[in-house]
């Protein structure tokens, strides 16, 4: 019977219980203060009904009361946007080292690619056990990738990258839903997030005929783009070096500073001029319409591994710092 | 003046003072026209009503099956545009506001009665559109139009919904500009700002809202529209627009909008309250400014609509903090309506019930919204049945039975008879039960994960939307009943007199129904608003039968 009729959504993460907790906390305080207000008003309804010979008592208002009934649901209030705020906080900071996994919404389809190469649609193979980190965009409308196991969501929007992240806690099948109204097969554009266990998930990622990695596909392309004329690993080039970049900030011909996250790297390719790197000039043509987003994503792949010395190309090893990627708040 | 009992049949008064077409569509008398509102707005409600029902007998089982995805799509897309914009935004205000604001403040008519007719036209216009637009294949983007789906993807008759809804907007700031001018320049001697009844605070505080916001989503739709017809990059990323940005117009209207809905509806409960319970009511001042605190803060929360969308950490965490700004002024009303029971007189007549089924939904309603505002627990419910349901509680639960128990309260005025008080009690209790058991079960489908505006479900959803649907039905009946009597009344209903609740309010102090200049030499008040205890209470407030 209750195979049909849940009351209670499956928790698959660790964000899962967290939203429970709060939620269940929210659950006892309104109802509580529910139930009080329509006992007051059936008990007074009742106690007060009309009566022959019996008038109303006229009362004016009651400051002590007003000021009680309005400070001690704000100070309730003030609980809940706390906690809702931690929580929330939590949920939009990947944390550093998370496996990264790039999704790209279309009307009706999520297509969603590993950092091995390993692609899929509407279907996302994760293990227990590790962050995951969803770098998101569309190719059309707006869309919301939507997990009600792991209680996250995020909507998926045409033209720049939006993130989710979570930590599996519980192997299963769990659903994947569009969350954004996208026109027709709205209701269509369904999927499942498979957790496995560790084993499982290696033998998973063993088995698909995955022919190179994002990185190694995105520097193909690199070159294929002819990228590399410019964007060359020494000082020589008419663009950036881009060795090492990824993550940290960027000083601008008009003298602002941008982190290079992945919405940069994505904003440089398809609308180059628009912010320039200090000492170079405004060249690079458009890549708008000639790279598809599954591209771009290998690009924006390859980039970022040009800071891990055993992935990149043979770089400036003293470039390669720390990755911070994860660390900045601008993002989305 | 003193209380008619029985009315002469040959008496003149607003509606029988003329006959004919013209002397209804060419009329500037605000009740005629309240009355013009009256039947347009029931026709779109019946309307919005149909496309509900086919909504919910869709949804009857997970596949999609009744209509096709495209057909779903423009069934709840017109509903809620029908609905929000065609019947919840005029509802009190044009219909009940344009009626009473005039008589309530001891005025002849509004400031601009032909302003006051050319918004009635306006909407007419407006409905037309709509009704065109419907029938040479309607809208699917949702009521709420978010790009690029409309702007660059939907095939469907966006730019004349739009241009439908921009014009209803006019007609939207036209009553508020009348009622705004109105409540300041045209009260009674007598009738300060203090004594005022709360109904008029509520009418002002919306008024301001319908003249600041409406603007701003008229001004978004052109956008819309242009961006449609000659692609000006607005809203497209792919040439410097921000998809984004519409989002944000269009809260900025749209949450405030909410309000013009609910104040309205707050302000008819109060009047109800006050008069079933036979007291002065508890808090004047606090009700009073919480409406147009609520007004105020109502602006400054927009983007709790948006905290999935794609805005920065930062502006979620303040959008959130400001939402709950909102919710002390409406816990504020709630506490003091239910305070002002406390040692009344009360009796359980049809307005009085709808009151009690008004505070009861409307504070589910509310403390779902805290939900909502709450930024950890919005990530996993916006966009799901949670949200449809809290909406529901607030614009049905709330704004609609404001409407109907303010349509009881004052329909003795506005028609001069009484509908049947059984019938009337009957339909308000199964409005009550089919409104709970339609939109209670997708609170629970919300927080399991049901995404809205689905076309078709997975199977574990069903048993909770067959629930939802068999309670729409019932409420279905709610709804055509009280038409029924009304319509029964206006023939056959026992005549009302001058002021059958014994209520306070100079709208009860001239005729039922008045006559054209509402009262026969400008009444002035001595009194403070609520004066119970001055008035007694008849005796037969409900006929029992």
């Amino acid at each position: 019977m209750f195979n049909n009729f849940p009351l209670w959504p499956a928790g698959a993460s660790t964000n899962a219980g967290d939203v429970d907790a709060l939620f269940i906390f929210l659950l006892v305080v309104t109802g509580l203060v529910t139930i009080a207000i329509f006992f007051l008003i059936v008990a007074f309804a009742a106690k007060y009904r009309r009566r022959k010979g019996v008038q109303a008592e006229q009362i004016e208002g009651s400051m002590p009361l007003e000021i009680t009934w309005s400070v001690i649901p704000l100070g309730v209030f003030m609980v809940i946007f706390a906690w809702g705020a931690v929580i929330y906080f939590h949920e939009r900071t990947p944390p550093r080292g998370s496996t990264e996994v790039y999704v790209v919404g279309k009307q009706w389809m999520w297509k969603l690619q590993h950092e091995g190469g390993q692609r899929e649609i509407n279907e996302l193979h994760i293990p227990v056990g590790r962050d995951v980190k969803l770098i998101m965009t569309s190719q059309d409308v707006i869309h919301s990738f939507y997990v009600p196991a792991f209680r996250i969501k995020q909507d998926v929007l045409p033209g720049r990258y939006s993130y989710a992240w979570f930590h599996a806690t519980k192997a299963g099948t769990y659903h994947l839903f569009c969350a954004e109204y996208c026109g027709t097969q709205h209701s269509g554009m369904i999927g499942q997030v498979v957790v496995m266990e560790p084993a499982q998930y290696e033998t998973w990622l063993g088995g698909g005929p995955a022919s190179g990695t994002l990185a190694q596909n995105g520097e193909a392309l690199f070159q294929q783009l002819g990228c590399n004329t410019c964007h060359r690993s020494d000082v020589q080039g008419r663009g950036p070096n881009l060795v090492g970049v990824f993550g940290k900030p960027v000083m601008l011909e008009d003298g602002r500073t941008v982190v290079a996250d992945e919405n940069y790297v994505r904003e440089s390719i398809l609308n180059p001029t628009a912010k320039v790197v200090s000492g170079f000039k405004p060249i690079m043509p458009t890549f708008q319409g000639i790279v598809s987003e599954e591209q771009l994503n290998q690009l924006v792949a390859y980039v970022k591994s040009l800071n891990k010395p055993a992935a990149g190309v043979a770089g400036t090893p003293n470039l390669n710092n720390a990755e911070t990627q994860n660390q900045n708040p601008k993002v989305q | 003046m003193a209380t008619a009992t029985v009315i002469p049949v040959e008496r003149e008064h607003y509606l029988n003072k003329e006959y004919g077409i013209r002397s209804w569509l060419l009329t500037t008398d605000h009740k005629r026209i309240a009355l013009l509102y009256l039947l347009s707005i029931t026709f779109f409600f019946f309307i919005g009503g149909f496309f509900a029902l086919l909504i919910r007998l869709e949804l009857l089982t997970p596949a999609g099956d009744l209509v096709q995805a495209d057909t779903y799509n423009k069934l709840f897309s017109m509903h809620g545009q029908v609905m929000v914009f065609f019947f919840l935004i005029p509802s009190i205000p044009a219909v009940l506001g344009n009626f009473l604001v005039p008589l309530m403040i001891g005025a002849k008519d509004l400031a601009f009665p032909r302003i006051n007719l050319l918004s009635w036209y306006l909407y007419v216009i407006a409905g037309l559109l709509m009704l065109h637009a419907m029938i040479t294949g309607g809208v699917d983007t949702g009521w709420t139009f978010y790009t690029p789906l409309s702007t660059a993807f939907s095939k469907t008759q966006v730019i004349e919904a739009g241009l439908s809804i921009f014009v209803a907007g006019f007609s939207s700031i036209f009553t508020g500009l009348n009622f705004v001018v109105t409540i300041h320049r045209m009260r009674a001697p007598g009738m300060t700002w203090s004594r005022m009844p709360l109904f008029i605070w509520a009418h002002y505080a919306t008024s301001v809202i319908q003249l600041l916001g409406t603007p701003v989503l008229a001004i978004t739709l052109v956008l819309v529209v242009l961006e449609r017809a000659f692609h000006l990059c607005i809203f497209d990323s792919t040439c410097g627009g921000d998809p984004l940005l519409f989002q944000h117009l269009f809260w900025f209207y749209s949450h405030p909008a909410v309000y013009i809905m609910i104040l309205p509806s707050m302000g008819v409960v109060t009047e109800i309250i006050a008069c079933f319970s036979r007291k002065r009511i508890f808090g004047y001042s606090f009700i009073a400014f919480a409406s147009i605190a609520i007004a105020v803060f109502g602006f400054l929360v927009w983007a709790h609509h948006m905290f999935v969308a794609g805005i920065s950490i930062y502006s979620a965490l303040v959008f959130s903090l400001l939402s709950y700004s909102v919710a002390v002024p409406s816990a504020i009303k709630v506490f003091n309506w239910t305070a002002t029971m406390y040692k009344g007189s009360i009796t359980y007549t049809t307005p009085m019930l709808y009151a009690f089924g008004f505070i009861g939904l409307f504070t589910m309603g509310g403390m779902t919204g805290l939900f909502l505002a709450c930024l950890g627990i919005d990530v996993h419910v916006t966009d799901t049945y949670f949200v449809v349901a809290h909406f529901h509680y607030i614009m049905v639960g709330g704004a609609v039975m404001g409407y109907l128990g303010g349509m009881h309260f004052w329909w003795p005025k506005i028609s001069g008879r009484m509908y049947p008080e059984a019938w009337g009690r009957l339909a308000a209790l199964i409005v009550f039960i089919g409104f709970n058991l339609t939109f209670f079960p997708q609170f629970i489908l919300g927080y399991l994960g049901m995404p809205r505006r689905y076309w078709q479900y997975p199977a574990e959803f069903q048993v909770l939307n067959v629930l939802s649907t068999a309670g729409s039905t019932i409420l279905a009946v709610g709804y055509v009943l009280p038409m029924v009597y009304f319509l029964w009344s206006m023939r056959y209903g026992k005549v009302a007199s001058d002021n059958p609740w014994g209520a306070a309010g100079l709208e009860w102090k001239t005729a039922s129904p008045p006559t054209t200049f509402n009262f026969d030499e400008t009444p002035v008040v001595t009194w403070e608003a609520y004066n119970y205890d001055e008035i007694p209470a008849p005796e037969e407030v409900a006929v029992e039968r």
